[in-house]
C-alpha cells in the first residue's frame, strides 16, 4: 500500500519566537496566511497531496487555536480509521515537564508513537515555511538515492534573518559535505527549508544518541554531528517557498502573492491547498468600492478603496476609507474615513472611523489580535 | 430505535424544464445560486438550523450531480448516526419498479424510510425556493393547533395570485378550500409548498390515494383536496420574510440580483442562521490592478481583471481584461475572455465567452423582444459572436454543429 511508505511529523511551534507579534496567542502553525489559510494548511496539503495520510502534529505551547483549526482533520481528508491525524502535545513523564526544548526532545517524547508505527520513512516538517511542493517526488528521490537523510533546500541568497537556518555545502552528486548552522552569508547558497526525510528507525536511533550528548536541535545534534558518516542529501526546491521567520518575512511572503505567477504557483489545481471552511457568504463590493491588486477572502464587505492588500475572511472596510499595502486578518473592522498604509492587523481588530495609521514597507505597523484603535 | 419527532422529506426530483439549458444535465435543486450556493442549500440549511436532523431527499431527474453534492451531508452537519441526510431515488421492489408518479407517490414509495424513524410529524419541502425559515416554529404551531396538516402561505399581490396555488382560509386560519392557479382568486394566500403533516394522517391519506387509479398522486391536486373533503383540520401558517420561487430564468436571475439590493431582506451573512454549502477548494479571490468591481458579489477562486457592476461571480469564474459585466450571473468556472461584454445575462457553469463577444443587452438599449440572455453550461461562444437578449445557447448544439 502506497500510504504505508511514510508518516509525517509537523512541528507546530517552530519559529514562534521570531514572530512574537503574531504568535502571542497562537502557534506558528496557526498563523493566518494568504487571505484564508493558516500556515499549517500548506504542510498538511503537501503531505495529503503526496498520499501521506498519517500525520503527527507536535505542538509545544499556545495550541488552542491550532486545535480549533484542525478539528478532526476533515478538511484535509485526515479523519481516518487508518492513519489520519494524531495530536502529540507535551506529555509529563516523572519530573520531566514534557515541554521540549528542541526537536530532539520532542521526538524522544513521542518515541512510543514512532516505535509503534510501521512506516519505513518519516517526513519532518517545520511549520514556519509556506510552500507548495511535490513531497511524493522528494520521497521517491530519497528512496532511490539510498540517502540516510534528505534535506529540502532552496538555492539563492539566504534571507538575512536571525534564525537557526542551515546551509548545505553540496558535492556534485547532491550529497552534503558540510552542514553549517546559523551562518551569515551575503551570497548565494543552498539553505534548508526545514523539511527532512529519515528512515523511521534511524531517526529514533539518531535522536537517542543526540539527546545523550545533550543536543536538542536536529541541525546540530543530527546533521552536523553525522555529516561525515551519514549520507545526507540535498533536494532542491525550485517552486515558491518562503520561510516565515520574522515580521518582515511574513509581510513579504503575503505580498508576494499579489504577483499572479507566484499566486498560481502556490495555488495550482494539481496540488490544491485545503483549509477549514467558514461558510461565509461571498464578498460584497459596495457601490463606492474601488479595489485594485488585492487578494480577498469570502465574507468581506468593502465600501472604500483597497489597493495592494491581503484581506482575510469577514473583513469590513468602511466608506471613504483608503487602505493600501496592508494585511488585514479575519473579522477585522475598519470604520469610515480611515487612511491606512503598511499595516498588519491581526484578527478581530477594530479601527474606528477616521483612524490614520502608517507603517513602512519594511516594517509594518502591527496591531495585535482584538486591538482597538 | 430512538424516536425522531419530525422527519423532513425534500422533493428534489423535479426537472425544472422552465430553466431550459441550465437544468439540461442537472436537477433544479442543484442549480447554482448566490455565488457559492446551490438552491438545495436553503432547505437543507433551514433543516439543520431548525433542529431537524433526519432528511430524505427524493431524487429522480438527473440525480448524478445532486447525489454527488449532498454526499454524506457533512457540509450541513447532516452526517448523523441515527438520522442525517439520505438520498432516496426510486428503486425496484419485489413486485414492481416504478418511477415516482407524483409528489405524493414519491412519499408513498418511501414509507419504509419514514417508518424507520417512527415520527410524529412529517415535513414536506421542495427544492425550488430561496428563503430562510425556522421550521420548528411551524411545527410548534401545527402542534398548538392540533391540526392534521399545516400549510405555509405567503401573501402575494392579488393580481399575481392566479399564478399560485391559493389557500382559502377562515379568519381563524382553517382552510376550507384549495384552488390551483385560480382565474378569479378569492384570497391572496399562496401555498409555499411547505407542509407539516401528522404522520398517521398522512400515511392514511397516501395509502388511500394509491388505491385510486384516477389519482395523479400529487399533494396539491389530490391529497390536500381529499383531506379537505373529509373535513380534516387544516390550517395556514403565515410566513412574511423573503421567499422566492426560482423556477424560471427571469426569477432565477432576479432572485440572485436581489442579494445586491439593500431593500431586499435576505441576509446571508447572519451568523445565527447560516446557509451552508458544499466545500469549494479554491484560493481566495484576486482583484487585479485593471479591475473595477462595484455593487457585486465575488467569491473564492475568482480572478477579476475586467469591470464588474451589479453582478454575481460564482466560484472560480475568470473575468479577463477589458471586459464589461453588468447585471449578470457568471456561474462556477465560467470564463469571460478579453474585451467581451456581458449584460443582463446568465453564463452557465464552465461556459466560455470568447474575446470581444457580446452576450445580452440592457432592456433600454434593445429594440426587439427583451429577455435575459442565457449561455448554457459548458457552451462556448466564439470570439466576436453575439448572443441576443432572450437567446439560450446550449453546449450540445455547438458540438453537433462542429461534427
Amino acid at each position: 500500500m502506497r500510504s504505508d511508505r511514510a508518516l509525517a511529523l509537523v512541528f507546530a511551534n517552530t519559529g514562534d519566537a521570531l514572530l512574537t507579534e503574531l504568535t502571542a496567542f497562537r502557534s506558528m502553525a496557526s498563523v493566518p496566511f494568504g487571505g484564508r489559510y493558516r500556515v499549517i494548511d500548506f504542510h498538511l496539503s503537501n503531505l495529503v497531496n503526496a498520499g501521506i495520510d498519517k500525520i503527527g502534529i507536535i505542538p509545544r505551547s499556545n495550541y488552542r487555536s491550532l486545535m480549533d483549526h484542525i478539528g478532526s482533520g476533515k478538511p484535509w481528508d485526515l479523519d481516518r480509521k487508518q492513519g489520519g491525524l494524531c495530536f502529540l502535545p507535551p506529555f509529563i513523564i516523572g519530573s520531566d515537564s514534557g515541554v521540549y526544548k528542541g526537536h530532539i526532545d520532542a521526538i524522544r517524547n513521542i518515541c512510543t508513537f514512532l516505535e509503534k508505527s510501521h512506516e519505513e520513512y518519516v517526513i519532518l516538517c517545520d511549520a514556519d515555511t509556506v510552500l507548495n511542493i511535490d513531497l511524493d517526488k522528494m520521497l521517491k528521490t530519497h528512496i532511490k538515492s539510498g540517502a540516510d537523510i534528505t534535506v529540502a533546500y532552496k538555492h539563492g541568497v539566504m534571507p538575512d534573518y536571525p534564525a537557526g537556518h542551515i546551509v548545505l555545502k553540496l558535492s556534485e552528486d547532491g550529497s552534503a559535505r558540510e552542514v553549517l548552522v546559523s551562518t551569515k552569508t551575503g551570497c548565494e547558497c543552498d539553505y534548508g527549508l526545514g523539511i527532512y526525510i529519515f528512515r523511521r528507525k534511524e531517526l529514533l536511533d539518531l535522536s537517542l544518541k543526540a539527546s545523550e550528548r545533550g543536543y536538542s536541535s536536529i541541525s546540530r545534534g543530527i546533521l552536523q554531528q553525522n555529516a561525515e558518516t551519514l549520507r545526507i542529501f540535498g533536494y532542491e526546491i525550485t517552486d515558491f517557498a518562503c520561510a516565515i521567520d520574522g515580521m518582515r518575512a511574513y509581510t513579504d511572503a503575503n505580498m508576494a502573492l499579489l504577483k499572479p505567477e507566484i499566486f498560481h504557483e502556490l495555488f495550482n489545481s494539481e496540488r490544491p491547498i485545503y483549509t477549514k471552511t467558514r461558510d461565509d457568504m461571498p464578498t460584497r463590493y459596495g457601490l463606492s468600492s474601488d479595489v485594485k491588486n488585492s487578494i480577498v477572502g469570502d465574507g468581506c464587505i468593502i465600501e472604500g478603496t483597497v489597493e495592494n492588500c491581503i484581506l482575510f475572511r469577514g473583513v469590513h472596510v468602511g466608506k471613504n476609507t483608503v487602505l493600501k499595502d496592508s494585511i488585514i486578518m479575519q473579522d477585522t473592522e475598519i470604520g469610515d474615513d480611515c487612511e491606512i498604509q503598511y499595516v498588519t492587523a491581526d484578527k478581530d481588530v477594530r479601527l474606528q472611523s477616521g483612524t490614520k495609521l502608517r507603517g513602512s514597507e519594511g516594517c509594518h505597523f502591527v496591531i495585535k489580535k482584538g486591538g482597538i484603535i | 430505535m430512538k424516536k425522531t419527532e419530525c422527519v423532513a422529506m425534500l422533493l428534489a426530483g423535479g426537472q425544472g424544464s422552465r430553466l431550459g439549458v441550465l437544468t439540461q444535465n442537472i436537477a433544479k435543486p442543484a442549480v447554482p445560486y448566490g455565488g457559492k450556493y446551490r438552491i438545495i442549500d436553503f432547505p437543507l440549511s433551514n433543516c439543520i438550523n431548525s433542529g431537524i436532523t433526519t432528511v430524505g431527499v427524493l431524487t429522480q431527474y438527473q440525480p448524478l450531480e445532486l447525489n454527488d453534492y449532498i454526499g454524506s451531508g457533512k457540509p450541513w452537519d447532516l452526517d448523523r448516526t441515527g438520522g442525517g441526510v439520505h438520498v432516496l431515488p426510486p428503486y425496484q421492489k419485489q413486485k414492481s419498479a416504478d418511477w415516482y408518479k407524483g409528489t405524493a407517490n414519491a412519499i408513498y414509495q418511501n414509507f419504509p424510510f419514514i417508518e424507520r424513524y417512527n415520527p410524529e410529524y412529517v415535513l414536506i419541502l421542495s427544492g425550488d425556493h430561496i428563503y430562510k425559515m425556522d421550521y420548528s416554529q411551524m411545527i410548534d404551531y401545527h402542534k398548538e393547533q392540533n391540526a392534521a396538516c399545516t400549510i405555509a402561505v405567503l401573501e402575494v399581490p392579488m393580481e399575481e395570485a392566479s399564478r399560485f396555488g391559493i389557500m382559502n382560509a377562515n379568519p381563524d386560519g382553517t382552510i376550507y378550500e384549495f384552488e390551483e392557479k385560480p382565474k378569479n382568486p378569492k384570497s391572496n394566500l399562496a401555498s409555499m409548498g411547505i407542509y407539516v403533516f401528522s404522520w398517521d394522517k398522512l400515511k392514511a391519506y397516501l395509502t388511500a390515494d394509491e388505491q385510486n387509479e384516477q389519482s395523479s398522486n400529487d399533494f396539491g391536486k389530490d391529497i390536500i383536496p381529499a383531506m379537505l373533503q373529509k373535513q380534516e383540520k387544516m390550517v395556514v401558517y403565515h410566513f412574511t420574510d423573503y421567499w422566492k420561487d426560482v423556477g424560471t430564468i427571469d426569477s432565477l436571475w432576479e432572485a440572485n440580483l436581489d442579494l445586491l439590493n439593500p431593500k431586499v431582506e435576505l441576509d446571508l451573512s447572519d451568523k445565527k442562521w447560516r446557509i451552508y454549502s458544499g466545500t469549494n477548494i479554491a484560493p481566495p479571490q484576486y482583484i487585479a490592478p485593471s479591475a473595477k468591481v462595484q455593487n457585486s458579489l465575488v467569491t473564492d477562486g475568482c480572478e477579476v481583471y475586467g469591470e464588474l457592476e451589479f453582478s454575481i461571480l460564482f466560484e472560480n469564474a475568470k473575468i479577463e481584461e477589458g471586459t464589461e459585466i453588468l447585471d449578470s450571473l457568471i456561474m462556477p468556472g465560467a470564463t469571460i475572455k478579453k474585451g467581451a461584454k456581458v449584460k443582463y445575462a446568465i453564463v452557465g457553469e464552465n461556459a466560455v465567452v470568447g474575446e470581444n463577444a457580446t452576450v445580452g443587452e440592457s432592456p433600454e438599449e434593445y429594440g426587439g423582444e427583451w429577455g435575459v440572455a442565457v449561455v448554457g453550461p459548458n457552451a462556448v461562444i466564439e470570439s466576436g459572436e453575439t448572443v441576443a437578449p432572450k437567446d439560450m445557447i446550449c453546449a450540445q448544439k455547438k458540438r453537433g454543429a462542429a461534427i
